[in-house]
């Protein structure tokens, strides 16, 4: 049933190391299992889709592997190193981002601030006094958003003034700049209009040229089929499936989603 | 240009966007344009220094608010803060024995107005970072607090410096001018007598120079630095700013901090200047440092906000309370045009912020 790690990599990259290896990961909260011993792994260069009805377990899941939170059980491995996070910050500083709905931005600065927020470049002024270099980040920002072929005409205007989708694009150059090794996007085509939409997924296959590995967390089946590769389907804290895109079609994946694989099993 | 890159770096298109951004700049052209006409001695070189030695108060208080404000609080304990260091500075320098070398009783007027501002900053600071009580709370028990231990230090009078040479510090001049010897620093020169003395032209008010210097450094601080732009960051949103690493209880204890300590320069400023400490003394310049701060610009929800606005919104307080003693207006009225001044900004600010959504 489930696809093994070497076929479900893009082709022509069959022997790569996956990035990141889940194993049997667990968590409950009280009673409730959101997460019960789930295990995938994704590599260099793959679109992961994570799909699922709400409380399905996707965001738990993703928020343990992002540092929000611990695991109960199971293990993480990061370039098969064993690994735990002790925070959010701890997570990004090891190469996985995630970008929120909320896109953690700050609205009224520019591009080029958000990209370097809290991670600013000084230069030093008469030997001591310690001032930002603008020029420097506005023209390192200016290059990372050509590399990922984002249209935004005015770098230096506070990025309210920006469309929803643009916004996005400097969250995910933001991740790119700081060498991200695993970008988790969580429903990011959300609360965007369609043209909008295509450009964040376009964004997607961007960051797949480039060889950095995406989790795409979505409700809409469409933005999943147009982009990923492979997909994992979660029910009640399970993973209920994993399919290559290539081998399957709605009607399975809606299947694996709301259970009727179990309904026939159980009835026949 | 320095100054005022920030905010001229983009024309907008849209004309109303454009009075709603230089609106203030244009209604201190408008003031000084009424005085001049309709108050005489108005315009003057003389009248000038006089505006700004008296605004140098509410300007040094309106930098520090700017930073606050700009980072999403509001710190309304920097009126009796000022006053709580105007006693301490004045009771350090009147306690020390009379022998004791003049610089070190400035010196320690100084340190002591420093030291009970940073105190007050400090405890508002940790409690508003830390604690997360809201800024508003805290600062006002902070108002209180400083008021009660300003009065209690002082047993309720205005402490009174004799000493010899203070009043000068806070109220002499860089350059004088004697048309018939030509410059002099710092002092008089010393025979002058009678009509000749009445011809010196007195140049550049310690206060002004000690003004335009802190505002050079605040704008400097706001617009270069990296305590700036994390300034902005928490303000405009600080769950982003903590998940990109900024250290914001940190950032905000610094602000606070650094309200405080500019409530303290004023208040010991007052002390050179009247020669005396009083607890009230900041008690009027509390609402117009914040009127200053808002009228510039700043967003009371954080995030916005410049130096170069915060200067044109004292500079129209200042002249409007200058202006109208001026014109023999009774006095009163001052509070009413600042006040109306406050309220037309904020309406103005909403009403920019609909026309950019």
């Amino acid at each position: 049933m489930e696809v093994t790690a070497g076929s479900s990599a893009p082709a022509g990259s069959t022997d790569v190391q996956p990035i990141l290896q889940v194993k049997e990961m667990y968590k409950r909260f009280g009673g409730l299992v959101a997460v019960d011993r789930v295990s995938f792994e994704i590599s260099p260069g793959e679109v992961l889709g994570l799909l699922g009805d709400n409380g399905a377990g996707k965001s738990t899941l993703i928020k343990l592997i992002s540092g929000v939170y611990r695991p109960d059980g199971g293990s993480l491995l990061l370039d098969g190193q064993e690994v735990s996070f002790s925070s959010p910050l701890d997570a990004r500083s090891k190469g996985i981002e995630t970008i929120y709905q909320d896109l953690a931005l700050c609205e009224n600065l520019d591009a080029s601030a958000n990209i370097f927020l809290g991670r600013e470049v000084r230069l030093r002024r008469l030997g001591i006094l310690r001032e930002l270099d603008n020029a420097y980040m506005l023209k390192e920002a200016k290059e990372v958003i050509e590399q990922l072929d984002i249209q935004i005409p005015d770098l230096r205007k506070p990025i309210r003034l920006l469309s929803g989708g643009q916004r996005q694009a400097v969250a995910i150059a933001r991740a790119v700049y700081w060498n991200a090794r695993l970008m988790i996007m969580d429903e990011p085509t959300a609360a965007l209009g369609v043209p909008e939409q295509l450009k964040v997924l376009q964004l997607v296959r961007t960051l797949r040229e480039r060889h950095i590995p995406v989790i795409l967390i979505s409700h809409n089946m469409q933005d999943v089929f147009a982009v990923a590769d492979r997909v994992i389907v979660m029910r009640r804290g399970r993973k209920a499936g994993e399919r290559m895109i290539k081998e399957t079609d709605d009607k399975e994946i809606v299947g694996l989603m709301v259970g009727t694989d179990e309904l026939k099993q159980a009835q026949s | 240009m320095h100054l005022a890159d920030v905010k001229l770096r983009s024309l907008p298109g849209n004309p109303l966007v454009f009075v709603g951004r230089y609106w203030s700049w244009f209604f201190l052209l408008l003031i000084v344009l009424f005085f001049s006409l309709t108050g005489p001695g108005f315009f003057d070189l003389f009248n000038f220094q006089s505006i700004g030695a008296n605004m140098a108060f509410i300007m040094l208080m309106a930098l520090g608010q700017t930073f606050v404000i700009i980072s999403g609080g509001v710190d309304l304990s920097t009126g009796y803060v000022m006053g709580l260091s105007a006693i301490s500075a004045s009771l350090a320098i009147t306690n020390l024995p009379t022998s004791t070398p003049f610089a070190l009783l400035i010196l320690a007027g100084i340190v002591a107005g420093l030291i009970s501002g940073l105190i007050a900053g400090m405890i508002s600071g940790i409690i508003i970072a830390r604690l997360h009580v809201p800024p508003f709370i805290v600062t006002l028990g902070m108002l209180g607090i400083a008021r009660g231990a300003a009065f209690l230090l002082s047993g309720g009078q205005p402490v009174s410096v004799q000493t010899p040479g203070v009043g000068q510090l806070g109220n002499g001049y860089l350059l004088y001018y004697v048309p018939t010897t030509g410059f002099s620093f710092f002092h008089l020169p010393a025979d002058l007598h009678g009509a000749r003395a009445r011809d010196v032209v007195q140049l550049l008010p310690y206060q002004l120079i000690v003004m335009i210097l802190l505002v050079l450094f605040c704008a400097w601080l706001l617009s270069r630095t990296r305590f700036g732009r994390h300034t902005y960051a928490v303000g405009g949103n600080a769950e982003a700013s903590s998940r990109a690493g900024i250290p914001v209880a940190r950032h905000i204890f610094m602000v606070y901090v650094l309200s405080a300590l500019f409530a303290a320069g004023a208040g010991i400023l007052y002390v050179f200047r009247f020669t005396n400490g009083a607890a009230d003394a900041g008690d009027p310049l509390l609402l117009d440092s914040i009127a200053a701060v808002v009228i510039g610009g700043a967003s009371l929800f954080g995030g916005e906000g410049t130096i170069i606005g915060t200067l044109i919104g004292t500079l129209i307080i200042a002249i409007i309370q200058n202006g109208l003693v001026i014109v023999a207006v009774a006095p009163f009225w001052q509070f009413i045009a600042v006040g109306t001044v406050i309220i037309l900004a904020v309406l103005i600010d909403q009403a920019k912020e609909r026309i950019t959504q």
